[in-house]
This record gives structure tokens, sequence and C-alpha cells, in this order.
């Protein structure tokens, strides 16, 4: 790898660092409930809002957060179904779309509202312009602003806070985070050469006499939130490796910018919020180390190549370039594929599918603990998660009860918390067994790569990540009533247990700090929480990955 | 308990033994799902022996057999240490059943005294004790004054004073008078004496998973059921890759990745954390309060009795009017003499000390006049007609104006000053004049400094309680290192204290003795009663210092720490050997299908049959290896969260990494000769 494409790597990892302190702090400020100069912006797109919506803004307990949650989502789900399902006689269906089948929209509505964004339909084929625009991207906004709005609670919950109101979290997050960054962003992406259209498909005449249909549309506002939320559905079948949604290297780096933002800047909204910026660092530095190392890894086994091809004598300087855009290259394509499964965003511009068997690992490694950053606002749900844990392990060896944050972590909590770990391996263990025992022919490979594919599109639904393995014939009713279910239960069973967490928490009277306290903003504290997160992660799936990438990288010998 | 340190006989051991087989009942194993699926696993193998192709396996019946041999001493060996802990407490039980046997109690019925079996004495009942008798039941001494040998219950075989009234009244059922006579109140109804509940405490028969040990055991039953998602899961990718699995070696992995060490010895830990602090003559409640006194961050301590000796040890001779030191010292010298009591012997210290001499000549054939509370004075009458008196300022003014003596302007002066002081004066006089006075100071028991310095290591406070005034208090305060005090503190201020700080959220502990001390013990979230108290107190506290010593409170403190610790230290443990054994168990699986995996195969063992059973065995015998720990505790030193986090992680986390790498070789080193 030269030195150029190291560099490359370098600041797009640097401009992500600066972002994220003051986007976390900015976020922090969107989400306080006491006036600020941010009502008098937004004051003015809010009100309307709150006043058709008939929204009360008063605090609701965690049980009706949480039903607000998952009622308001399912309500989504239902009217984007049904726009899937007659979009073939709506409007704005220039280029004349059938409308889909049931079990597909029932996949493809949840797919969208749980943030995962598994596609098992091609963009530019099975999706009308009113879809893209009024199921898609109105999903790409709320989808990730029920995920933040859930975290914010949570976060207050710890803070001792109550937990704030479901709608204005909603609604703050979509008109001060999300719309403004987007917009803006969409307009750059335009000006980078990405379609802005209702046009329908142009047809052009390639060099053999040939007409070729050259579907377009309005991609730029879909592709900024697509980054921004973590959302990660293509507008095209081939998503961000189309050359209409990823120009070229700046709309790369742009991209990757907008997949790290919100999930790079949580640590720090959590620190504000909870009034301890130093353990908001430890996350941060916690994290961003995983990431790191998970990078490096993909990077130099992407890097040396397929063992195979390299023997038949093919030159294989530049890497494994298998799969990959040629305008990337393999360490964009590394960096990419490392970024959009640690951010649960799942865009790709390089087919996962054709990763070195080590890159694989690390990306659907990525996926399985969806602590590394993790999706916007569920990710660092999961981190805390973990946090607790860890909190629970430090202060039983400490000799006290366990204390995050002054507040005592008991019985019920940890019971929570329990649960909520079972959930992970169950929606991707044992669906992947069903799905090899009876879907082996929809799986393109046969052996430890074709249980790979499986595992990889659990687990994608499952974090709620999005990107797929691919080679899987997943379009069909097995798949996507299969895949349906595990996104639904793996974004909404978290959100209802750690509200539960966070309104337990809340009530409870906080232990003043001692120096008997078990601090959770140092190093030592960071040390424990990553040990608590590969350890459980990899105890729990290191048998599948043992018969999947790890017995794939054994074998694969020239 | 009268042998404290109740050892493990061969007859406890005999006993864990027969019971770790009664236990494999499966209705008393669903209590602990962990072992229950090992159970289960020994039965599902055991099975196999007999019908080898029941899952259509091709395991021979060797390894059938010794899978099932393991799995049975798996759960034997968690029963036994669980047993082990049990029976412990069980002979201290039967040590204590002894002292319950029938006693006859002499019920006082109207003026007559009937004989009756002490099981028949009701609430209420009166009974007369002489002495040499038994106490036929717990109750309060409402006549009369006796020595009782309170040896069956606290170990001390020193006699204590019980006297009807004030703090010193209660007695309990199975002491001995050893002298004098006392008329008994019965307080308790049978079955429900103090030693009752002694003994169904040391027993464990109440004993009630505590609120920590619940959440402990959520997480570890939350990763069986993990465990168990993974080992169901894997039969069916194998067979999608065209490899068979046995079903006794997806057993072995599971059993080996469920968290077997600390699952069988979690119950253990419990029975002997409470253990622990029996044997260190403190009776708790509950099991609950152990562990809340691992959370304590506030300590309210007595002053007096606790941190202090009291007001009780001379510390300077003064002199008034025209006297001279050396008559003080002479005449107070001559007066305690034969005065026993603390005071008294101190008053002869500090004359050594300061090197005084004084004719002891004077008192041959005197008379010691006892301290009285009427009089308040002690002294002696001299054969020649002289009485020396010392005592309270003014009870000795009062005697010697009395007999029409003259008190010096002095007098008054500086027995204020050294009453301002903090410090005690005790007037010394003979006949009609006053020689001066006999400074009592307050002096802080030596080592109390370090310990308090210790508690603030561990992140808790103390506060000094005392009734003095706040200028005296504060420099008792200052000297033993407390972190805070309440001066001219009532009984209910205590309460107040208590309230207050429990407001900030920090939890509580307290000692205390008397009727007036319930209501803080009873409100605070660890109350130490003191043995010798009253019962009011003793009821309302959750624990019971059987030695009625106060400062023994910060034992307690470590022992509750101690338990979480250990509970902590063996779950990390625990679960930081799977990594070892994922290296032992999984290459071992899939070798023979894919020879690569050999790569995994880090410990080099020597064949798949033999790694797993050494993973198995490493499994298995982990769990006595650990009883000791587990019974003992890990060691608990005061010192900062972040230190002893960081050596335990260390000690049991690294360590339990690296321990089964090297177990599981050596065993294997051994197993491979079979297989």
């Amino acid at each position: 790898m030269t030195m150029i494409s190291l560099t490359a790597i370098a600041i797009t990892l640097l401009l992500s660092l600066l972002l994220a302190r003051p986007t976390g702090l900015y976020m922090a400020q969107a989400f306080n409930y006491e006036k600020s100069v941010l009502d008098r912006w937004f004051g003015w797109l809010e009100k309307p809002i709150y006043a058709i919506g008939g929204i009360q803004k008063d605090n609701q307990t965690w049980k009706q957060y949480a039903l607000a949650v998952v009622l308001s989502n399912s309500v989504m789900i239902l009217l984007v179904y049904l726009i899937f399902r007659f979009q073939g006689v709506l409007p704005l269906n220039p280029s004349g779309i059938a409308s889909m089948e049931p079990t597909l929209a029932f996949n493809t509505a949840i797919s969208f509202m749980t943030n995962t964004n598994l596609q098992h339909y091609s963009g530019e084929s099975g999706l009308s312009y009113l879809s893209q625009m009024i199921g898609i991207v109105f999903m790409m906004f709320t989808a990730p602003a029920s995920a933040l709005a859930v975290l914010i609670a949570f976060i207050r919950g710890l803070a001792g806070k109550p937990l704030g109101n479901f709608f204005v979290d909603l609604i703050r997050c979509i008109t001060r985070i999300l719309l403004p960054i987007a917009f803006v962003l969409a307009l750059v992406f335009v000006a980078l050469g990405v379609p802005q259209t209702l046009e329908p498909t142009a047809a052009a005449t390639t060099l053999e006499g040939v007409t070729q249909e050259i579907a377009r549309g309005p991609v730029a506002s879909f592709l900024s939130i697509k980054e921004l939320g973590n959302n990660g559905g293509g507008f095209f079948g081939v998503n961000s490796a189309h050359p209409f949604e990823n120009p070229g290297g700046i709309s790369n780096l742009l991209q990757i910018l907008l997949m790290l933002l919100l999930c790079t800047s949580l640590p720090f909204t959590y620190g504000k919020m909870v009034g301890n910026k130093k353990q908001g660092r430890v996350l941060f530095v916690s994290m961003a180390m995983m990431f790191i190392v998970f990078l490096g890894i993909t990077l130099a086994s992407e890097n040396a190549g397929n063992p195979v091809v390299n023997a038949l004598g093919i030159q294989h300087d530049q890497g494994s370039m298998e799969g990959k855009e040629a305008r990337f290259g393999v360490a964009q394509s590394a960096l990419y594929a490392v970024v959009t499964t640690a951010s649960e965003t799942g865009a790709v511009n390089t087919m996962h599918d054709t990763l070195t068997p080590i890159g694989g690992l690390i990306t659907i490694g990525n996926m399985m603990l969806n602590t590394v950053f993790g999706g916007v606002g569920a990710g660092f749900i999961n981190v805390l998660m973990y946090a607790m844990i860890a909190v629970f392990l430090s202060g039983l060896m400490v000799g006290r009860t366990p204390e995050f944050l002054g507040k005592k972590i008991e019985g019920k909590e940890m019971k929570l918390i329990a649960v909520t770990l079972i959930i992970n391996p169950l929606l991707i263990l044992l669906p992947t067994a069903l799905a090899v025992m009876t879907q082996s022919d929809t799986i393109s490979n046969p052996g430890f790569h074709g249980l790979t594919q499986a595992l990889y599109e659990f687990t994608s639904s499952a974090a709620n990540n999005g990107s797929g393995f691919e080679g899987l014939g997943d379009a069909t009713p097995f798949w996507n009533i299969t895949t349906g279910i595990v996104m639904f239960i793996g974004r909404y069973f978290s959100v209802i247990t750690m509200l539960a967490v966070a309104g337990s928490l809340a009530v409870k009277k906080p232990v003043p700090e001692t120096s008997g306290t078990f601090r959770t903003d140092n190093a030592l504290f960071g040390t424990v929480f990553l040990g608590a997160v590969l350890i459980v992660g990899a105890l729990t799936f290191f048998p599948a990955l043992a018969l999947g990438p790890i017995a794939e990288f054994l074998t694969l010998k020239p | 308990m009268s042998s404290k340190k109740s050892a493990l006989t061969s007859e406890i051991i005999t006993q864990a033994t027969k019971q770790s087989f009664i236990k494999l009942d499966p209705r008393i194993m669903v209590r602990n799902p962990i072992m229950f699926v090992v159970e289960i696993g020994f039965i599902i193998t055991l099975f196999l022996v007999f019908v080898p192709d029941a899952f259509g396996g091709a395991v021979s019946t060797g390894f059938n057999l010794a899978v099932a041999f393991i799995l049975l001493f798996t759960v034997l060996f968690a029963n036994f240490a669980e047993a082990l802990a049990e029976g412990r407490g069980k002979a201290q039980a039967d040590s204590l059943k002894k002292s319950k046997k029938e006693i006859t109690a002499n019920k006082l019925s109207g003026t007559t005294v009937k004989q009756i079996p002490s099981t028949d004495l009701r609430k209420g009942d009166l009974v007369i004790v002489s002495q040499g008798e038994m106490i036929p039941g717990d109750g309060e001494v409402i006549e009369g004054l006796a020595s009782v040998d309170e040896s069956a219950i606290t170990g001390e075989s020193a006699p204590v004073i019980k006297e009807a009234g004030g703090d010193f009244s209660s007695v309990t059922g199975g002491t001995k008078v050893i002298s004098d006579r006392i008329k008994v109140r019965i307080t308790s109804d049978p079955g429900e004496s103090f030693l009752d509940r002694m003994i169904s405490l040391v027993e464990g028969a109440k004993r009630q998973k505590t609120p920590n040990e619940i959440a402990l055991n959520t997480v570890l039953v939350s990763l069986t059921i993990i465990f168990l998602i993974v080992v169901i899961a894997l039969p069916f990718f194998a067979e999608y890759l065209d490899i068979t699995l046995e079903v006794p070696v997806l057993i072995a992995l599971l059993v080996c990745l469920i968290p077997t060490t600390i699952g069988g010895l979690l119950s253990a830990i419990g029975i002997a954390g409470m253990d622990r602090v029996t044997q260190f003559n403190v009776l708790a409640m509950s099991g609950k309060a152990v562990e809340a006194s691992g959370d304590i961050n506030t300590i309210i301590l007595d002053k007096t009795g606790t941190i202090t000796y009291g007001n009780r040890m001379a510390s300077e001779f003064i002199p008034v009017g025209k006297h001279s030191k050396q008559d003080v010292a002479a005449w107070a010298a001559l007066s305690s003499v034969q005065d026993e009591t603390p005071e008294g012997r101190s008053v002869l210290e500090l004359l050594n000390q300061q090197s005084i001499t004084y004719d002891k000549a004077i008192i041959d054939g005197s008379d010691f006049v006892e301290f009285k509370a009427e009089t308040r004075m002690s002294g002696m009458d001299l054969p020649d007609g002289r009485q020396i008196r010392k005592g309270a300022v003014d009870a000795v003014k009062q005697w010697v104006s009395g007999q029409g003596g003259f008190i010096p302007d002095d007098l008054q002066a500086n027995s204020n000053a050294i009453a301002s002081a903090g410090g005690t004066p005790l007037a010394v006089a003979v006949d009609q004049t006053i020689y001066g006075l006999i400074y009592l100071k307050d002096t802080v028991k030596p080592g109390m400094r370090e310990r308090f310095e210790q508690m603030r290591k561990m992140g808790i406070k103390t506060i000094m309680c005392t009734g003095d005034n706040p200028l005296t208090a504060a420099t008792i305060a200052a000297e033993a290192g407390v972190d805070d005090f309440i001066a001219e503190s009532k009984p209910e201020d205590k309460i107040a204290v208590i309230r207050r700080e429990q407001a900030e959220g920090k939890l509580v502990a307290m000692t205390g003795d008397g009727t007036n001390d319930a209501p803080a013990l009873a409100q605070a979230d660890v109350g130490i009663a003191m043995n010798s108290g009253t019962v009011a107190a003793k009821e309302a506290a959750n624990m019971v210092d059987l030695d009625s010593d106060p400062s023994k409170i910060i034992e307690v403190v470590s022992i509750g720490k101690q338990l979480l610790m250990t509970r902590g230290a063996l779950t990390t443990f625990s679960i930081a050997n799977d990594i070892a054994k994922y290296f032992a168990i999984i290459p071992a699986m899939f070798m023979v299908a894919i020879p690569e995996m050999e790569v995994l195969n880090v410990m080099r063992l020597h064949s798949p049959l033999s790694a797993i059973l050494s993973a198995l065995i490493f499994n298995a015998v982990i769990i006595p290896l650990l009883i000791p720990l587990a019974m003992k505790g890990v060691k608990y030193k005061p010192m900062s969260s972040s230190q002893l986090l960081s050596r335990n992680l260390i000690v049991y986390g690294l360590g339990g990494v690296i321990v089964p790498f090297v177990g599981i070789k050596l065993i294997d080193l051994i197993v491979q000769f079979w297989v």
C-alpha cells in the first residue's frame, strides 16, 4: 500500500476526529429542554409541527416513551408498506415500476424503519420515485431520529433526569440535526456530480450503437441522509459503488465523514449531558482503538490479497481487487467497508462478498459487536449497556455494589441487561442455522463462504446494519420474512429493555462519590469495558466464525 | 461457638460428601440452573453409554462413559462445595444446640417456685436463677445482680455482670449464672429465643439469596442461555459443511463454556461469607446486611468505649490551696492502692511515670471504701481514724464541708478548667482538707488513627458521636483522625445524622447498645448491637456483636467487601477460562474434517479426544481447587478502588486466561496415555 493511500486514510480519520466533539456538544444543546438560542433558530419550523401534530411536550415515563417509539414506528412501517404495495398505480412513477410483492414490501418497510436498509430489491428497478422519496427518504430521517431520541432519553435517565418526550426529541433530531446537515450536503453532492432529478431513466446510445437505459433520479438528497443517518440503503442496487452515487474521491471522503459524524460525536453528547465529559472521552477512545485495530487488520488482509489468485501469477501489487471499484482501490474500499460496518450504516462502495476472509471477518465482527461506534443512537446504547456490564463486574471486584454515574446497578437492571444480551446471538445464530439447513439452494457458495453469507445476512439484520454479503438469492419469502422479523426484534427489543433500565435508574437516588467509588472515567475502566465487549462478543460468536471466515482463511491455499 | 474457629473436621467432610450425592436430586439441582444444565448433560451422556447410537452418533462407549463420569464429578464437586460451606455452619449449630439441651426452670408463680422444663416457659414468665444454674430463656433481669458466664454464646470466658435496670439487664438463655441470684422476666417464647435464631442462622436454614447474588445469578444464567444457543446452532452449521458433530462433544463444549466454576461455587461463597462474620463472633441476621456493610459510606461511632477509653486515665495532679503536687499525688495514690477501677489503676501508673514516691505504710490495716453511686466517692479509712476520699468534685466538697472543712478558693476554677478541656476532675481530700485534683483525661485507643486512615482510603467517612462540648469533641476528633463529629449529641441526634446521610444516598452503619440507640440502629443500613446491650437494641439491629466490641464494625465492612470481591473475582476467572477452553475444543471438533484447524490447537494437545477430555477435566477439578478460595474469600486490603481493581484484574482476569492453558496442557499430557 502506498504512502499516499495511508495518508489519505489518516487525513479522513483526522477530519472525523476534529468534527466529533463540536458536533457532539451541538447535539447535547439541541436536545436540551432549557431555552436556548437554538429555539429561536428552529422554532419557526418546529412550532407548526407541534401544532399540527397536537404534540403535548410533557415528560413521558419510560413505558410511555417506549410505547411512543414502537407505536409511531409501526404506523410508519404500515404507511410505507402500503406505498410500496401500490407504487405501480401511484404518481411519480415515470419509469413505470411495478408494485412490490407483499413479503418484499414487508421486509423493505421494516428494513428502512429500523435503520437497517437491508435491500432485497434493486433501487433503480424496484422502487418508483414516490417510494424513494416518500417512503425511503422519509424513513431515512425518522429511523435514525427515533434511535437517537431513544438514546437521548436513555442518557437523561442515567443523568437522573426525566426521560423527556419522544415526539419532541424526534422532531428536534430532524429539524436541528439531520435536516440542516443533509440539506447542505445534498447540495455539495450535486456539485460533485450526483444527479438530482425527477426525469425518468435516460436513454443513451453506446459506442457499439446499442441503446442503454441509464438510471437516475433524486439521488443527491437521498445520498446525504443515507450516510448521515447511518441508513445505508442505496438509491441504486450497487449502492455507493455506482458512479452516480459516489462520483469520486471527494464524495467518497464526504460519505465516510458523514457515516462517522453522528456516531463518533455521541460519546461527547453523552459526556456533556451526564456531566462527566471524561467518561464520554474514555468510551470514545475505547471505541476508536477497536476501530483502528480492525481497520489495520482489514487493510493488511486486503492488501495481501487472495493467496490462490496471487499464486496464479496474477499481478497483485494493488492487493485484492476482486469486487472493488478501480476508482477507489484497496485502501479506500477497505476503509469504507470498516466504517460502514462499524457505524452500522450498511452503505457499500465495494462488494463485501469478495473481501478476503479476514476482511469479511472484521466486517461481520463489527456488526456482531455493534459497539465499535455502532449505528446512530442504537450503537451507543449498546455501548452503554456493555459499560454497565463492565461496571457490574468491576464493582464486584472492588467489593461494592456496582455504581454507574452514581446510580446503583442492581438486580432489576442486570435482569434487563441479561435478557438483552441473549437477544443478539438468538437473532443471529438460530436463524442462520435455519437458513443453512433449509435454504441452501439460495446460497450461492458452498462450504465456509456460504455459511458466512448466511451468517452475514442475519448479523447485518440483527445489528440493523443493512449491508449485504450478497451472493444470496435473498428476495424470497423465506429471507424477506425471517430477516424482517430479525430486524424488527433487533431494533425494538433493546429499545424497550434499555428504556426500562433508564426508567429504573432515573428515579434512583445518586450515591455520592467517595474515594472508594470505582471510577468509570479512566483508562482502567476503558480496559475493562473493552474486555467485556471483546470477551462476551468473541465467546458468543467464535464457533460460528471459526466455521465461516476463519475456516475459509485457513483453507484458502494455492 | 465455644471453639471460634471451627476447623474442617473429618466429620464435616464426610457429611459434605454424603450431602453432595443427596443434592443430585434434580428437584434440588434445579435451584442452580447452571449446574442443572451440567446434570442434564450427564444424564444424556449416561444414556448414550447404554444406547450409543440414540442420536446416530459413532463415538465409542468409552468416550461417552468418560464424559458422563467427568460431568457427574463436576456436579458433585459443586455440591460438595456448597455442602462444605453449610457443614461448617451446621457444626457450629450443633455445638450451640448442646447449650440448648433441656434446662429446668424455677418458675415463679405468685410466691411459690415451681420446677418446669424450660420449653414450657412463655413470654412474661418470671424465673429465679441461682448460682450454678443455667438461665432457661432470654429475658431481662428485674431483680438482683449476678455474674454470668456467656461463653456458650460469645466464646468469651470472662463472666459478665448482669443487673436489674440499665443497659446490662438482658440475659440470654443457655448461659450460666456463676454467682449470686437473679430474678428474670422471660422475653421470648420457645423456638424464638436468641439461641434459636442463632442456630437457624448458622445452619443457613433461613438463607435467602441476597440482592447482589440474584443480580449476578441472572448474568450467569443469561451467559448459560447464550452458550446453549451457540451449541444448538453449531451442529446445523457443521451439517451444512458436511461435518458431523457428536452429541457428547457438543455437551462437553457446552459444559466447558457455561460458567460452571462460579456457578458451582456461588452459594458456597455466600454461605462462607456469612460464616466468616459468625466466626468473627458477629451474628448477622441476614446475608443482605453483610453485603450492605461492604457498601457503607458512613460509620457513626460513639466516642466513649469505641474510639477512646473514656474519661478514665489520670494524666495530671493539680494541687489546690497551698498544697503541693507531691501531697495530692501521694494522697491520691493512697486512696487508690486497692481501687481496681481503671481510674484507680491509672493514678498509680501516673505516679510511676512521674517517679513520685509516697509512704505506702500509712495504709497498713486500713479499710477500703468502695465507690457507690450515692456517695460518688471511694477511698480508705485509715487505722488512725483519718479518712481519705477521692471522687466527684461536688461530692467531695459536700463531704468536706459536712465535716466543717474549708473549700480552697482555686478549687472551682481548676476543676472548671479541666472540665472545659474535656477532662473529668476528681477531688482528693483527707478529712476536712482538700488537697487537689486528679485530671482524668480521655485517651484515644491505640491504633484507632490508623484504622480511620484505612477507612478513608476505602472511601468511608467516620463520624464520632459524643456528649462532650464542641471544643473537647474537636480535640478528640483531631487526635483520633475522624472525619466529622457531633458534639453534645443526644440519641435523637444520631437518627438525624443517619437520615441526613441517607438522604444524600449514603449507606450508614452504626453501633449501639442502649435502649435509646434502638431507633437509630433500626434506621441505619447496618446496625450492630452489642451483645451486652439491651434486648431492644439487639432486636433493632441487623447484626449482634457477641464480643461487644464496637470497633469491630470496621472488620465487618471488610468482610462484606470481601464477599462481593470473591464473587467478582471468581466470575471473571470463570469467564476468562473460556478462551483456553475454546482453543482446546474448537480445533478438536473440526480437526478431522478441516485439518487446517490444527493451527488453532495452540496448546498442541495430543488428539481431539484427549483435548476435549482434558478441557472437561480441567473444568471439573478447578471447582474443588477453588473451594478454599471461595471459603476464605479473596484477600482484601484497604486500598483505593483502582488499585484493587487492577490487582484483581491481573490475578483473576489475566490469571483466568493463562491458568487453563497450562492446566489443560498438563492434564492432556496425562490423558493422552488413555485415548
